[in-house]
């Protein structure tokens, strides 16, 4: 996977995980171009679009878009999965996810989101392990706040 | 005393107050700063929100705040995915990733992967930070630190971070190894030669059980498969391994971990079926090892649902692209043939997409599934039909190109014009192939061309001319009615089907009288003038009509004056091109109106030398850009390839009038100046034509030392000279070199190529034959020898004179001819190729006799040159030219 985007239907980023290295300039323009190109496609076409030389894969969410460039030898079908995964994890911590979900907590998609995927390809195929690694991470930070506050009071 | 205290006191107090009210409370959280943005209105005041908020962060980024640090970088990172700058934050995030507080490192190192890439040069700091966490007893910073150098790792980090990664993929925690491994294939994919140290660490990786490993570690190994063929080979013996793995995932029964719908762990199935595919790709042995498990997953795969069909696709691909059974082999082209059918969008397309791939090695599988794919060339969805296009034409064979062609140029009709160019070129290259009949064939490019209307690349036009020029009467005939038809009534902003049209039209004008009722000279010329004068035609389409207006008023002698008058109307034409064809042709009507006729008789059939029709449109528009372009882009628009195949292919057939020229220069000794005919149309653009003339010109020149006596087009120039990259400073007023007898080198290289370029397929036609003379050498004495030799238009005589210095050693120089002919008789001496000879060099000079009177022709001549030095003159009578020159 070269890249990931999140949009929503009025066109507005929502994330942006890149794997392959672009000037910010040429990011930016990659990603206009796709949310138009996507925007304007009818649901009833094919999650597929090809794109440069890439194979663009995405699908729509309620009110969001995921949207994945893969390379020509990829899996498209598989792809669609993958993105189904990244939901399915979404759902599962936040509780039935939605659009407002992910813009307040931004940083938690991401997090997820290196959960599943690292440098472009799947790393962890059971849903319990991601969610296991992100509930510990949590806890790690949550343990530091206690202990801020509690050194902040002269506790320890 | 005190009281100033107190006021010193006061002051302090006061100073106090205002710092406080001027420095900033706590920055405002995350949350509410999303808050405030989203309930901003406008983008003027998202923008006011932003500016604000930004230049407050730079603040406490400048105090070197490290209590909000956090906090801020998290805001801008918020900021950034709305399209503003934050590049500020870089440092922040690196000192972020240097805190010890898990917290400060998960936002550092997302801010990082956002902001940084590997092309930034704040990389040494990373790395170090990099190698500290990496080396973290807390596997969740170690994981950090992988994850984020698997998607900015540069080269550098790559070299330097290696064996902390090696290490790392040997750790006993399955979470840090299976990051461990991607982070691998990234250091191998930027540093190919670090793929070594990595080897005996992942051999191991497909003994695991834990799936995180097992996927990430087939993933590296796969990808150091591809990079390199050795460890390929090292690879092979793991395809037991392999099987096992995708057999206990097949066979084994649910695993509530690992399913996803029915399916155990489709993400790892698909992995090891796409390295199983490249392990088994050539290898007899590897392929039989696997057939078996993949028969098992084609057959065993759910395939109602989408991932199910992954697998099933990931397993078609590997069946087809190993050495598998025959049997496997339509078992999966029948999954494909079930994909197609499918109501799926998705499977559909992957359907036609993989099916593209099979159709070179079992055509007749695919055939069976025609109808379906000509009905996706209907589908709503662009992707499909793209696919479906290719699809099509891959399919084409003798017995369907009938009904194929006919449902692709209805799809061409309606198609998007990003399709139309490859679309028509593909037609043609298609109809040329497999064409039953001329008749079909002519018909079929006519479809192709109005179809796609702008958008037709310039070598379909080309193609469609040269198709019509070779074939036979009865199918020109056909096509000038067809051709018309169009061009009376077409729009006049579709140029290539114009160009065409007045093409053909021009060309074979003399059948116009035969279309329906017959045309009249005067529907003609208005038809002509209506593109003449319109706006909306293209220069080079204004090329085409000016020149077919040429070939018309010689055809029908009738329009002559109304032609005249359009072409000289043309002669203060603001495009360049199109004026020197105005002046050059008013010339022709009237200076030289005797040598019109010949001058603009019917080309001979092109030579056929190859296919050149392009796939990229792209090509083609270059190729258009370049034949709209003046002499000096064709010059320069060498294409070396292009140039030697013309070359070659013409000297195969003694057709070719240029190869004629090339013939008489090989030949010098014959002493016999051939003729040239016409010039080739080129099947492709103007700009290789012109290269691939220049070539031979240029190879005439190199190779045979400059002596020819070839007879280029208007026979006042002559042939003699070396092609020098002077060329491209080649006047435009060409005409007036032409016809003003002050030609030179130069300018026969011009003449040709201005020619030829001036319009594709101009046609130059046309001495008669004339070899009938022979040849007579009128001199030879000193060291020097002088053969004539003649070609005969009406009263017009031109003599080819050939100078050689048969000397071995004598230079000549300041060489000079004159001549004297009876009084009824014009004689025009043109300028010579050169006036000094090197031992045994020749020069040429043109020479011009009309003689309306066929008064018998005898000549004197008057000598002189400098032999090293030494003046030589010398007289002589000749009386003996051949009486056919006067006699006819």
């Amino acid at each position: 996977m070269q890249f990931m985007l999140l949009f929503s239907r009025q066109g507005k980023l929502r994330l942006q995980k890149w794997y392959v290295a672009h000037p910010d300039k040429a990011k930016k323009k990659i990603t206009r171009e796709l949310i138009t190109t996507i925007l304007a496609r009818k649901p009833k076409m094919s999650s597929f679009l090809e794109w440069r030389d890439l194979k663009i894969v995405y699908k729509r969410y309620a009110s969001l878009y995921f949207c994945c460039a893969i390379d020509q030898e990829d899996n498209e079908l598989l792809t669609l999965e993958v993105i189904h995964r990244y939901v399915e994890l979404l759902d599962k911590y936040f509780g039935s996810v939605c659009e407002l979900d992910i813009i307040f907590n931004f940083e938690k998609a991401y997090f997820m989101l290196d959960e599943l995927v690292v440098g472009g390809e799947v790393c962890e195929t059971s849903k319990k392990n991601v969610l296991k690694a992100i509930a510990a991470q949590d806890l790690l930070q949550e343990e530091e706040i206690v202990e801020l506050a509690l050194r902040d009071l002269g506790l320890i | 005393m005190s009281s100033i205290k107190q006021v010193i006191n006061e002051a302090v107090e006061k100073g106090k107050e205002v710092y406080d009210k001027v420095r900033q409370p706590n920055p405002i959280r995350l949350r509410d700063l999303i808050r405030q943005i989203r309930s901003a209105k406008t983008a003027a005041e998202e923008r006011s929100v932003v500016n604000k908020e930004c230049a407050a962060i730079r603040l406490t980024f400048r105090e070197e705040d490290s209590v909000w640090r956090c906090r801020n970088v998290a805001k801008l990172l918020y900021i950034h995915m709305l399209g503003y700058p934050a590049h500020f934050g870089q440092m922040e995030c690196l000192k972020l990733i240097a805190s010890p507080r898990f917290t400060d490192k998960r936002i550092g190192y997302l801010g990082a992967m956002l902001l940084l890439d590997e092309r930034q040069d704040v990389h040494l700091l990373i790395t170090n930070s990099l190698k500290n966490d990496l080396k973290s007893p807390t596997q969740f910073v170690q994981g950090l630190a992988l994850c984020t150098l698997a998607a900015i790792a540069s080269p550098e980090m790559a070299r330097d971070l290696a064996d902390e990664v090696e290490r790392l993929l040997k750790s006993s925690n399955a979470y840090i190894r299976k990051k461990a491994a991607i982070c691998a294939v990234r250091i191998m994919s930027k540093v190919p030669e670090l793929l070594e140290m990595f080897l005996p660490a992942t051999r191991n990786l497909l003994s695991e059980k834990n799936h995180g490993v097992l996927i990430t570690g087939i993933t590296l190994i796969t990808s150091m498969c591809v990079q390199s063929p050795d460890t390929l080979d090292h690879f092979k013996k793991t395809v037991g391994n392999l099987v096992r793995i995708l057999k206990n995932l097949v066979m084994a029964g649910y695993s509530p971990e690992h399913d996803v719908q029915g399916v155990s762990d489709p993400f790892l199935q698909v992995k090891v079926l796409k390295l199983l595919r490249i392990l088994g790709r050539g290898d007899g042995q590897a392929s039989e090892t696997m057939n078996d498990i993949l028969a098992q997953v084609a057959t065993n795969t759910e395939a109602t649902k989408n991932v199910g069909n992954a697998i099933l696709y990931e397993t078609v691909l590997s069946i087809m692209d190993i050495q598998s059974e025959t049997g496997l082999r339509v078992l999966a082209v029948n999954i494909l043939g079930r994909f197609l059918l499918n109501v799926d969008k998705n499977i559909k397309y992957v359907a036609l997409h993989t099916l593209l791939k099979v159709v070179h090695q079992d055509n007749q599988a695919v055939q069976r599934h025609r109808t379906t794919i000509l009905e996706c060339l209907k589908d709503a969805d662009i992707t499909i039909r793209r696919r479906a296009m290719e699809l099509c034409f891959a399919l084409i064979n003798p017995s369907n190109v009938r009904t194929m062609m006919k449902e692709l140029i209805s799809f061409l009709e309606t198609a998007e014009t990003e399709f139309k160019a490859v679309c028509s070129s593909k037609c043609v290259t298609a109809a040329e192939q497999f064409s039953p009949n001329t008749r079909w064939h002519i018909d079929t490019l006519l479809k192709v061309i109005i179809a796609a209307g702008n958008s037709v690349p310039d070598d379909v036009v080309a193609c469609t001319i040269q198709l019509i020029a070779e074939s036979g009467e009865a199918e020109q005939q056909y096509a000038v009615a067809e051709l018309w038809q169009r061009l009376s009534a077409a729009p006049l902003d579709t140029q290539p089907l114009l160009q065409v049209a007045t093409w053909v039209c021009g060309e074979f004008a003399n059948f116009l009288s035969l279309v329906g009722g017959g045309v009249s000279e005067g529907e003609v010329v208005a038809v002509y003038q209506r593109i003449l004068w319109s706006s909306q035609c293209s220069a080079v389409t204004k090329q085409y009509a000016i020149t077919s207006s040429m070939k018309l008023a010689s055809r029908m002698p009738g329009t002559n004056s109304l032609v005249a008058q359009m072409v000289s109307a043309y002669g203060s034409h603001l495009n360049v091109e199109l004026q020197q064809r105005g002046v050059e042709y008013t010339q022709l009507f009237t200076r030289y109106d005797s040598m019109r006729g010949p001058l603009l008789e019917r080309m001979p059939p092109f030579e056929r030398s190859r296919l050149r029709v392009s796939q990229d449109a792209a090509a083609a528009n270059a190729a258009a850009a370049a034949a709209a372009a003046p002499l000096a882009n064709g010059l320069h628009n060498n294409n070396n390839n292009d140039a030697v195949a013309a070359v070659q292919a013409p000297s195969q057939s003694d057709s070719n009038a240029l190869l004629d020229l090339l013939g008489g220069l090989d030949d010098s000794a014959n002493d016999v100046p051939v003729q040239v005919k016409s010039a080739p149309l080129p099947p492709a653009g103007t700009g290789s034509l012109n290269s691939d003339i220049l070539d031979l010109l240029g190879g005439l020149g190199g190779g045979g030392g400059g002596d020819s006596g070839g007879t280029l087009i208007s026979r006042t120039v002559n042939n003699g000279g070396i092609l020098d990259t002077g060329l491209g400073s080649a006047s435009n007023n060409l005409l007036d070199d032409l016809l003003n007898n002050s030609s030179s080198n130069l300018n026969n290289s011009t003449l040709a190529n201005n020619t030829i370029n001036s319009t594709n397929s101009l046609p130059v036609s046309t001495l008669p034959s004339s070899d009938e003379y022979g040849s007579l050498t009128i001199y030879e004495r000193n060291n020097l020898r002088l053969v004539m030799t003649f070609q005969r238009q009406d009263s017009l005589t031109t003599i080819t004179l050939t100078a050689t210095n048969s000397s071995t050693s004598c230079n000549i120089t300041d060489f000079l001819f004159q001549a004297a002919v009876p009084k009824s008789l014009q004689l025009q001496l043109l300028t010579p190729s050169s006036t000094s000879l090197a031992p045994a060099a020749s020069l040429t000079q043109f020479i011009r006799v009309n003689n309306p009177n066929k008064a018998v022709l005898r000549m004197k001549l008057r000598l002189s040159w400098f032999a090293d030095g030494v003046k030589i003159e010398d007289q002589n009578e000749v009386n003996n030219f051949p009486p056919a020159l006067w006699q006819y």
